[in-house]
């Protein structure tokens, strides 16, 4: 299945990347518009307002995917508060993991092509989820 | 002073007066972003990709409450504004930081009251950069004084 996003990813892209690719659709092909009013018609928007999987009751479009799918995997909402303040930076929720984070994904995100930079963040997240769910 | 003309995101914003929940915490996102009030339902950002985002998400939170929105990215056409809005937000970020100064005083703590002081502190010192854009002059002091504090502990239990 094709999905699409805006371009130049950040936490939340990078992340519903791998959540996708990890959990909901091992064969996803992702597209990157840089118009999100100029969206493929076989790709399933994500991250992009004014569809179902973005941001929605304050919750970050990671969030949304979790749920809307209900995903029930070890470490998976614990991930979904680190994604989500990381992103949002609301203090909703306690994530000391959310700044580094942040400043990992800044820092690939400024030298990685989009493509590049997924491939980049998901052994990140695969970490981020193992230690997670250990704790937990 | 700054007379160069920077970007600056604008976010024109309406909600319905009522249920009061949505309009308190748009604000509360506004106040925690640091934006400046330029007029009623108008408030600026320096621009960024950060910033343009955070803008654009809280526009899309709004129009999904029933209200209107509308994110823009434009330069003053003085010097001047732009000089003024840089300097009422670095007094606003000053104030933020004397207030941390004012609380890092050991006082009569115990070590774990000190402790726990500089966690409060250094998490705030946090909170306020994340919303300091042009460096306002009180932060250098702000965070020396908060280390000064942790590093007292420090001779008592080596």
């Amino acid at each position: 299945m094709k999905w699409v996003t805006r371009e130049h990813c950040h936490v939340d892209r990078t992340a519903c990347a791998w959540l996708i690719r990890r959990f909901i659709d091992p064969e996803a092909e992702f597209l990157f518009v840089t118009d999100p009013s100029q969206l493929p018609a076989d790709a399933t928007p994500f991250d992009i307002t004014g569809h179902r999987f973005s941001h929605h009751d304050g919750a970050s479009t990671f969030e949304v995917l979790v749920r809307h799918y209900g995903l029930d995997v070890p470490g998976l909402e614990a991930m979904g508060r680190v994604i989500h303040e990381a992103d949002i930076e609301d203090e909703r929720y306690d994530a000391p993991e959310a700044p580094g984070l942040d400043a990992v994904i800044r820092g690939l995100g400024a030298m990685l092509a989009d493509p590049e930079l997924l491939a980049a963040t998901g052994p990140l997240y695969d970490g981020l989820l193992g230690y997670l769910a250990a704790r937990e | 002073m700054v007379t160069q003309l920077r970007e600056w995101v604008l976010l024109q914003h309406r909600l319905p007066r009522e249920p009061s929940a949505p309009r308190i915490a748009l604000w509360r996102a506004i106040r925690r972003l640091g934006a400046l009030l330029l007029a009623d339902g108008l408030v600026a950002l320096p621009a960024s990709a950060r910033t343009i985002e955070h803008f654009e998400w809280l526009a899309a939170g709004i129009e999904e409450q029933g209200g209107t929105a509308s994110v823009w990215v434009a330069s003053p056409t003085s010097g001047t504004t732009t000089a003024r809005l840089i300097e009422q937000a670095r007094a606003a970020t000053d104030d933020e930081y004397r207030a941390v100064m004012r609380d890092a005083v050991a006082g009569d703590l115990t070590p774990a009251e000190r402790r726990r002081l500089v966690r409060r502190l250094r998490a705030e010192l946090r909170r306020i950069g994340s919303r300091d854009y042009f460096g306002a002059a009180t932060g250098r002091a702000a965070r020396a004084h908060v280390e000064e504090l942790a590093g007292m502990g420090e001779a008592v239990t080596a």
